[in-house]
């Protein structure tokens, strides 16, 4: 039985924080919405909740978007730090089928974790941010669906195909550990 | 990546508190800045953050650039903000002054400033305490605040790892930015837009891969020393609360309630001045 949050996990999220903060500052801005751009920082977080689970990834996303946000914009906007979040534990309650790990994402797998991306990432940016937004914020309402649409589809794209890829790409070297085969 | 704040160490009465006040006034205060629209309440904790900031003693040279990026996504929010919906303070204040005159909707009311200065007023009320959180806390303290207040010190530690390893990440990016311009892939801003993707994926796949190597190695190493093996763990980097703390944390907790109920008492988040 798998822990859902063992040492290898206190770790990842740690690591993977680190690494979600550094690739704060690496983005391709899109247009002229404010806040808004390519953030391969999200393809991250989706490998690594994919791989180690809904509480890695709800911490990444959680304490990443957070840190990363007051480490190098030196404030919080808190509205849009919970649908990381949630972008990330939703994504890792399906990682035990997407086995990267274990080698065997491709074909299916693939397309599974495009749909389950997808859904996540509409969910987090088209409902979850601009409602808290508005609630938190009282922005104008159509000035936080505006930016809600565009992080929801330059996600879903950079999720699709940085993450996908990444996934591909290391469920290939993680086969090694796992080619042996049981003798009877 | 000379754009990021982190922890200085000086010796101010706010370096000296407890990593546990800093955070909590750290909390509290960005909530009620968060909650209120209310301009007097803002308008005092604008005051007050910058007099705790001047009294942290941080340079300008630690957060200026920082500072300056804040203020151009400032701008370009409050401009979004009147360019989507330059009816909002109307909406929200129920009365409708109007100084200038312009094309359909766009009337340049003082509802509509009102309303863009009180969401300038939140911006810059909390910037001086986040930055003045980071600039004076030390990371590995932070994360025995963090079980202090009640957190698993599972979560405690992956904050310990996480802020222990950023620079060692930002370090290893730019040594593989490097390399891969030595092999010839362009990476400024010159590059156009397909080409600066596949640019960013041939840093972020070897960043990645060798990072699952390091989760591997720590989280081997943390297993050998036990790790995970018992409920509760000590921090050596922890500080008791002392009287000062006490002092500040009296402080926040009423300041907060008090701006709360300021906000609140007359039914709504906003203070209107128009009736």
């Amino acid at each position: 039985m798998k822990k859902l949050f063992g040492v290898k996990e206190v770790v990842a999220a740690g690591i993977g924080t680190a690494i979600f903060v550094a690739l704060t500052q690496v983005q391709i801005p899109i247009a002229f919405i404010p806040n808004t751009s390519l953030q391969p920082r999200t393809a991250l977080l989706a490998f690594f909740a994919a791989i180690f689970g809904p509480v890695v990834g709800g911490v990444i996303g959680l304490l990443g978007h957070a840190l990363g946000d007051a480490i190098a914009y030196g404030s919080v906007w808190w509205s849009w730090v919970f649908p990381e979040a949630l972008l990330g534990i939703v994504i890792g309650l399906f990682s035990s089928k997407f086995q990267i790990k274990e080698g065997g994402f491709k074909g299916k797998q693939v397309i599974l974790f495009n749909i389950v991306q997808i859904a996540a990432n509409a969910l987090a940016w088209a409902l979850l941010a601009p409602g808290l937004d508005i609630l938190i914020y009282s922005e104008p309402v159509n000035k936080v669906f505006v930016q809600g649409m565009i992080a929801m589809i330059s996600n879903i794209i950079v999720v699709g195909i940085l993450g996908t890829l990444i996934g591909v790409a290391y469920t290939q070297i993680g086969a090694k550990a796992h080619s042996l085969t049981k003798e009877d | 990546m000379s754009r990021v704040l982190s922890y200085v160490e000086k010796d101010t009465w706010i370096h000296r508190l407890s990593g546990v006040t800093k955070l909590v006034f750290f909390l509290l205060w960005s909530i009620t800045s968060m909650v209120s629209y209310d301009t007097r309440v803002l308008a005092v904790m604008l005051v007050l953050s910058v007099v705790i900031f001047k009294a942290s003693k941080t340079s300008w040279k630690q957060v200026g650039s920082v500072f300056k990026f804040i203020m151009f996504f400032l701008c370009l929010n409050v401009l979004a903000i009147y360019i989507f919906s330059p009816e909002q303070g109307v909406k929200i204040y129920g009365t409708k002054h109007v100084l200038v005159s312009l094309a359909g909707n766009y009337d340049l009311t003082k509802e509509q400033l009102f309303y863009e200065l009180n969401v300038i007023l939140k911006y810059f009320t909390v910037i001086p305490a986040v930055l003045m959180f980071i600039v004076t806390t030390d990371p590995s303290e932070f994360a025995a605040s963090l079980n202090k207040i009640g957190v698993s010190y599972y979560i405690g530690y992956a904050v310990a790892i996480a802020l222990r390893y950023i620079p060692d990440v930002q370090d290893d990016y730019a040594k593989i930015k490097r390399a891969q311009e030595a092999r010839g892939i362009e990476m400024s801003k010159k590059a156009k837009f397909m080409d600066r993707v596949k640019s960013i994926a041939a840093i972020i796949f070897p960043l990645i891969f060798s990072s699952m190597d390091r989760i591997d190695v720590v989280s081997n190493a943390m297993q050998l020393r036990g790790f995970g093996k018992n409920r509760r763990r000590t921090w050596y980097s922890a500080k008791p609360l002392k009287k000062n703390d006490w002092v500040a944390l009296t402080f926040t907790v009423i300041f907060c309630v008090g701006a709360f109920i300021i906000t609140f008492i007359n039914g709504s988040r906003f203070y209107n001045p128009f009736v």
